[in-house]
């Protein structure tokens, strides 16, 4: 009955995983709600899989699961905000690959990649074990790559599992090649003459049905999908790295009134009062000081610390270019978040980079990443410091439910612990 | 795109754990340059450095020939005490309130009761770690150099199976600015290994990391060479349109290779042991097999399934070799217990796996499974991101084997980055270790090396500070760094 009373109420496309009428109380921990400062000896209330009290002083109901957290971590689940999860199970398996849409002429906007979802992928588990709790999941390629989910790592149907889609549309300044260009300036007015285009068709569309405009640039379903991002209302997520390329992207947003996150951004530190004087967040990484490209020249491990301080918006991911760090290694982002401290940014603000700001990049931070009254219960309890490699998470809550269950890597390890394996266990 | 970028940079052969560059339309005919090398022994052999009645090194195929001798002379040093610092010597117990002395290019004396020389520099280390330099024993560095491109593209002939002819010391660019940037990370020496599409890649290059202008004032003296074998997925596919395209395929090519490198070892040294008529025709790949069947070239063999890697170990066998270390190994921990009793290392990441299908079963616990097993376990970077935190990823591991129930201490566990790969390195005597005699290399660590939030302060290669977190404007930077890299980037 719950469940369908969640299913009428959801405005979005999407619905949440079952709900439990559990009601549990995490209590004695220090409580990072990120919303506000923290609480020692905080209480975290949780009930039908929404958060309903957190405090220093909340009464827990008779009957109410008690979970006691004294001496340690209470904050909200971890947001991965640039991931290919549950889109490519084996990177080297191009049966398993679902994140790069062939498009036409380098443009995909109307691919929702997350049709494609896999939500059976055993990559889940291990990144949820480890306190993701979300991810923005992307598409790549092209010049514009498609539309972003924001996704909950819960087990359920693919449905059940995409929050909101979509939050983003992916494009990219950063390599003509790929976008069929033979220039960056190519590249760039090719992005404008889309959203040229699709101005145009939005003021013509009934000349376009009737085949009475000029050819545009797009097909109409392309078209048709960036409509929300030159309304402004979707954010285009540029990926761009050279200081170049993100001032074109910044140029491009003010020319067009356009909503847009950088990502990569590896020389970002070099623009970051235009990026804050034009509040436009910013999603990197804190592992990376080498020149691995001519648009990396500058890539430093300090970038995200000298960007929080200018007051840019800024969320934390994988950057140290391996490229594992998108799959079987999602997990790791709290240690990228420790060493974005380890270079200069402050503790708070990198937990915030992890939890509630890509939760408000990407417009569900009425939602998640973040421990407040009426939130999803996506609630972690941390051994210690959450960016500590002798940490781990005890428990990690969804939708109120604790989803901590055994990988296939712990399948594993368990089974050749002793040698030989026996092969029916475990 | 991030989310492309692994696929397009093995695609470019920059990687190579991953994927090695595909084949660039190989032609079949393009063999082994046989037939050139062996004009040039005739030519060396009666031209060589040594004319006194025998032929010249380098012209034969003999234990230590060595054309291309290392250049390396230790930096300039100052006599250095560090004291009152917590010291992991992976020799032994950690000590605290500890101090390391050092002085003309070695370590003289650790331990509490170290007193200072009176023309010491003196360094506190209260709160601070001080480890052994870093062994990184798979590294890439100069043969796929940054900014990467296709003009720094050097680390995978992939123009034939078995390229044992090649050296990677051929391919190193003494200014790839990764170079300065592993050793900010604590990294000393490192193994410069060629990529691994081919079954056999060619020879590696042992390296301090230290500035120079060439790479023979990089290689570590007196180091043995190391082979670069592979297993599996890589060589299959790069080699798919022309052989070998399987793995059975793959495990016949070393065969043949062997049973040639045998043949042309024993024409050799009976050559040697009689120098009747005109000595045999050298070839550069047989060369460096041969040395492998005489123990003076280290295997050192790309592998991910234990089924292949027990496969290899036979044959080894079959020829009378030691593989020294399967790398990348993300199943050693299903035959941990071959591995000890076949004296075969394992170097291995902390948490990759699932990039493809030989991968797919890579746990955390690897290294702490294999260490607990008796094998020789150890870390490897085969990334220069990586390479820069190897104390990060053996943390990573070290608490990934406690949650798995393995009782793992950090003494252990720091082995695993020094004297464990200089074992595999066969310079366990000279590195790895904080003992009297060995080679100053070490490093100062703003606090516990398996903290998150600690950094490499100070780093000694031979005794002398090459690099000085407090000091930026002392360190080294490359040729390349110049003009394109902001100082600040560094």
């Amino acid at each position: 009955m719950k469940k369908q009373l969640l299913f009428a109420a959801c405005v979005t496309f999407v619905t949440v995983a079952a709900a439990h009428a559990q009601t549990v109380a995490i209590t004695g921990g220090t409580v990072y709600p990120v919303s506000g400062p923290a609480i020692q000896n905080g209480t975290v209330l949780m009930r039908d899989g929404k958060i309903v009290a957190v405090g220093a002083d909340v009464a827990v109901p008779a009957g109410a699961q008690r979970i006691d957290a004294t001496g340690k971590i209470v904050t909200p689940g971890f947001i991965d905000a640039s991931t290919t999860l549950g889109l490519v199970e084996i990177g080297g398996e191009p049966s398993t690959r679902d994140a790069n849409a062939k498009g036409t002429d380098a443009i995909a906007a109307s691919f929702r990649s997350w049709d494609g979802l896999n939500s059976e992928s055993v990559n889940w588990a291990p990144a949820r074990n480890e306190g993701v709790t979300s991810a923005v999941v992307l598409p790549g390629g092209g010049l514009v790559s498609g539309g972003a989910a924001m996704v909950d790592l819960a087990d359920g149907t693919a449905a059940q599992m995409i929050r909101r889609a979509p939050v983003a549309m992916i494009a990219q300044i950063d390599n003509p090649r790929s976008a069929q260009t033979g220039a960056r300036g190519e590249l760039i007015g090719k992005l404008r003459n889309l959203i040229e285009d699709v101005k145009f068709y939005q003021a013509h569309r009934a000349d376009y049905d009737r085949s009475a405009t000029r050819s545009l640039t797009a097909p109409r379903v392309d078209l048709e999908a960036m409509i929300p991002v030159v309304e402004g209302k979707l954010p285009l997520a540029i990926e761009a790295e050279r200081v170049d390329d993100i001032q074109a992207a910044l140029r491009l947003a003010k020319e067009f009134n356009l909503k847009i996150i950088i990502m990569g951004g590896a020389e970002a530190w070099l623009a970051a009062t235009d990026l804050a004087a034009a509040h436009v967040p910013v999603v990197a990484g804190a592992m990376n000081n080498i020149p691995t490209s001519f648009e990396t020249l500058n890539q430093r491990q300090e970038n995200l610390g000298i960007l929080s301080k200018a007051g840019v918006t800024t969320a934390i991911v994988g950057n140290n270019g391996d490229g594992d760090e998108e799959l079987f290694n999602v997990r790791n982002i709290k240690y990228e978040a420790g060493n974005a401290v380890a270079y200069g940014m402050t503790h708070d603000a990198a937990l915030r980079a992890v939890t509630l700001a890509p939760a408000e990049m990407f417009g569900v931070a009425d939602h998640v990443g973040s421990l407040q009254p009426g939130r999803d219960a996506n609630v972690v309890i941390w051994s210690g410091d959450p960016f500590e490699f002798s940490t781990h998470a005890e428990h990690v809550y969804i939708h109120g439910r604790d989803v901590i269950a055994p990988s296939r890597q712990d399948m594993l390890t368990q089974r050749y612990k002793t040698l030989p394996p026996k092969y029916s266990q475990p | 795109m991030r989310t492309t970028s692994l696929f397009l940079l093995c695609a470019a052969g920059v990687a190579c754990a991953h994927n090695p560059a595909p084949t660039p339309a190989a032609s079949p005919s393009s063999s082994a340059p046989s037939s050139s090398a062996t004009a040039g022994a005739t030519a060396s052999a009666t031209s060589g450095r040594d004319s006194v009645g025998k032929p010249g090194i380098g012209a034969l195929s003999l234990p230590n020939a060595n054309p291309f001798p290392s250049t390396y002379v230790p930096f300039p040093s100052h006599t250095t005490l560090i004291r009152n610092a917590t010291i992991m010597t992976a020799a032994g117990p950690t000590m605290q309130n500890a101090s390391i002395l050092l002085r003309d290019g070695k370590i003289v004396a650790v331990g509490t009761s170290v007193t200072a020389p009176a023309d010491a520099v003196v360094i506190d280390g209260t709160g601070k770690y001080v480890t052994p330099g870093i062994i990184d024993i798979h590294s890439h560095l100069g043969v796929y150099a940054a900014p990467g491109g296709g003009g720094l593209n050097d680390g995978n002939e992939a123009t034939n199976p078995n390229t044992s002819y090649v050296w990677a010391e051929h391919s190193v660019w003494p200014q790839d600015p990764q170079f300065p940037r592993i050793l900010a990370g604590g990294v000393t020496t490192v193994q410069i290994l060629p990529g691994s599409a081919n079954l056999f890649g060619g020879r590696s290059a042992i390296l301090k990391v230290v500035p120079s202008r060439t790479v023979q004032g990089m290689k570590f003296p007196g180091a043995k060479y190391g082979v670069k074998m592979a297993c599996g997925e890589n060589p299959k596919r790069v080699y798919a349109s022309r052989g070998p395209s399987t793995r059975m395929g793959n495990v016949a090519g070393y065969r043949t290779a062997y049973i040639q490198a045998a043949e042309y070892r024993r024409k050799w040294d009976e050559w040697n042991a009689n120098h009747k008529g005109p000595p045999p025709a050298r070839d550069l790949g047989q060369e460096t097999l041969a040395e492998v069947l005489r123990g003076d070239i280290l295997p050192q063999m790309h592998c991910y399934r234990a089924d292949e890697m027990a496969q290899m170990l036979d044959v080894a066998k079959e020829f009378g070799f030691k593989i020294r270390a399967f790398h990348h190994a993300v199943e050693a921990y299903k035959i941990a217990d071959l591995l000890r009793e076949n004296g075969t290392g394992a170097a291995m990441w902390a948490d990759w796996g699932g990039f493809k299908e030989e991968a797919m079963d890579g746990i955390r616990a690897n290294i702490a499974l294999v260490d607990a097993a008796g094998a020789k376990a150890m870390i490897h970077s085969d990334d220069p991101s990586g390479s820069q935190r190897l104390n990060q990823e053996v943390a990573k591991a070290m608490y990934a084997g406690r949650a798995a129930g393995i009782d793992v201490t950090e003494d252990e566990a720091v082995k695993w980055m020094t004297i464990n790969p200089a074992w595999a390195l066969e310079l366990d005597d000279k590195i790895g270790s904080l003992e009297p005699g060995k080679d100053a290399d070490v490093v100062l660590w703003s606090g516990d090396p398996f903290s998150v939030y600690t950094k490499a302060e100070k780093v000694w290669i031979d005794g002398a500070m090459l690099f000085n977190r407090d000091d930026p404007a002392q360190n080294w930077r490359t040729d390349f760094d110049l003009g394109y890299v902001k100082g600040e980037s560094r």
